[in-house]
């Protein structure tokens, strides 16, 4: 068992040492193992397919021993970008911030202004569902059509990451076959929304992207 | 008391009053019924400004300098072309150095620049219309799908030439699937470890 330790916190000091930095995990120094560090985000058609689902992960590897104490930041917002006509500005945007194991969502809805500043539109309209705790189903609500859930999820992001790593640096030529996953077995908090495509013009391409912002 | 020590005073008890404000975002009002006061008693205000972004996977670890990180994800999208292309296109012909070679495409028909400028607005693109992929050796660029391979995706735009025959030793990770599956339901995510 000491061994085991022993071994486990080699193989996580190892982790630290290559710097694990993929898809946008850890992806740059001032978000690096912080609560606005975003590590995915993804979007898809839903089950109904008259909706469009929308996802984004934060905080991402970690081990399952470390997934009860994660948590989302109160002075964290997240904010899901929707840009309708082509020019890469948001023109709604469906806003996320927890407070007290709540999530609460506001929007989607045009936003006050675009930029690098946001504040909570809490005039929008206003959505929330409880955050699940580590160990139990998955808790989800509905308003507005629109479906919620916020709380620790596996990481659906998978990598060899580690030899990834290994080629850029130089210490190998090529991926190995099979590749080993550096993503397995560690889990990310997850933020999933699913609206109707109505709510975002219905038809056509969009363009989308998420932000997480600091309290000033 | 003298003046002098009210004005202290006072601006201890401004002080004070300042600081304890701060912690009040969480506490739910507790009324005499127990039930509890929502929404208009919780504190959202402030300003946030962004320390992360994120659209396509992978953008900012492969192609960004690392001195330029933060920087990228403290910039608008509709201002990243113009602040990033040129770093993209050298870092993406630095990986991949057949991108240099006059005419030379990726299997989109992109060469180093008309990538790396696609590239650089760090937007995920989405189609409302039916099938939501990174790709799926139809559809381009129309979503990003739980389960889509989107690194081994990336690697063939990058080493994999015209044709995704070049560079197979960079050109997949060999790593195609999650290791846990999803669901095809809400919140689709598989449970956490």
């Amino acid at each position: 068992m000491k061994n085991l330790k022993i071994k486990y916190g080699l193989f996580c000091l190892g982790l630290l040492a290559i710097g694990l930095i993929a898809a946008d995990h850890i992806d740059a120094p001032a978000v690096q193992g912080q609560t606005t560090d975003i590590t995915d985000i993804y979007a898809f058609q839903g089950e109904n397919t008259d909706n469009i689902v929308f996802v984004a992960n934060l905080q991402g590897l970690l081990s399952p021993g470390a997934t009860a104490g994660a948590s989302f930041d109160e002075n964290t917002l997240l904010e899901f970008n929707f840009d309708l006509d082509g020019d890469a500005v948001e023109d709604q945007v469906l806003q996320a911030i927890p407070r007290n194991g709540t999530m609460y969502f506001f929007g989607p809805t045009a936003p006050a202004s675009t930029g690098l500043n946001s504040s909570v539109a809490v005039d929008a309209t206003e959505s929330s569902v409880m955050i699940t705790p580590y160990g139990e189903s998955a808790i989800t609500a509905n308003n507005a059509g629109m479906q919620f859930f916020a709380g620790p999820r596996d990481d659906p992001f998978f990598m060899d990451f580690a030899q990834y790593t290994a080629i850029i640096n130089g210490d190998a030529t090529e991926f190995n076959n099979p590749g080993s996953d550096t993503f397995a077995g560690s889990n990310v908090l997850s933020v999933v929304v699913e609206m109707p495509k109505s709510m975002l013009g219905g038809s056509g391409s969009i363009n989308f992207w998420v932000t997480a912002n600091s309290k000033q | 008391m003298k003046i002098k020590q009210f004005i202290y005073l006072f601006a201890f008890m401004a002080v004070f009053a300042a600081c304890s404000n701060d912690d009040d975002n969480t506490a739910p009002i507790m009324m005499d019924d127990d039930t509890m006061m929502m929404d208009d008693e919780i504190d959202f205000s402030g300003t946030f400004t962004q320390a992360d972004q994120m659209g396509r996977p992978a953008v900012n670890t492969v192609f960004v300098s690392s001195a330029s990180k933060d920087s990228f994800n403290t910039t608008i999208p509709s201002e990243q072309e113009a602040a990033f292309q040129a770093m993209f296109q050298a870092n993406l012909e630095a990986l991949s150095a057949a991108y240099t070679n006059p005419g030379d495409t990726n299997a989109l028909g992109l060469d180093s620049e008309s990538f790396t400028t696609l590239l650089a607005t760090d937007v995920l693109n989405v189609s409302l219309d039916g099938v939501t992929t990174f790709f799926d050796g139809t559809n381009v660029l129309t979503g990003r799908a739980l389960a889509d391979d989107v690194i081994t995706v990336e690697l063939l735009l990058i080493f994999g030439g015209e044709d995704f025959m070049e560079n197979p030793g960079l050109s997949n990770d060999n790593v195609d699937a999650n290791d846990a599956a999803f669901s095809s339901s809400f919140p689709y995510l598989a449970s956490p470890w």
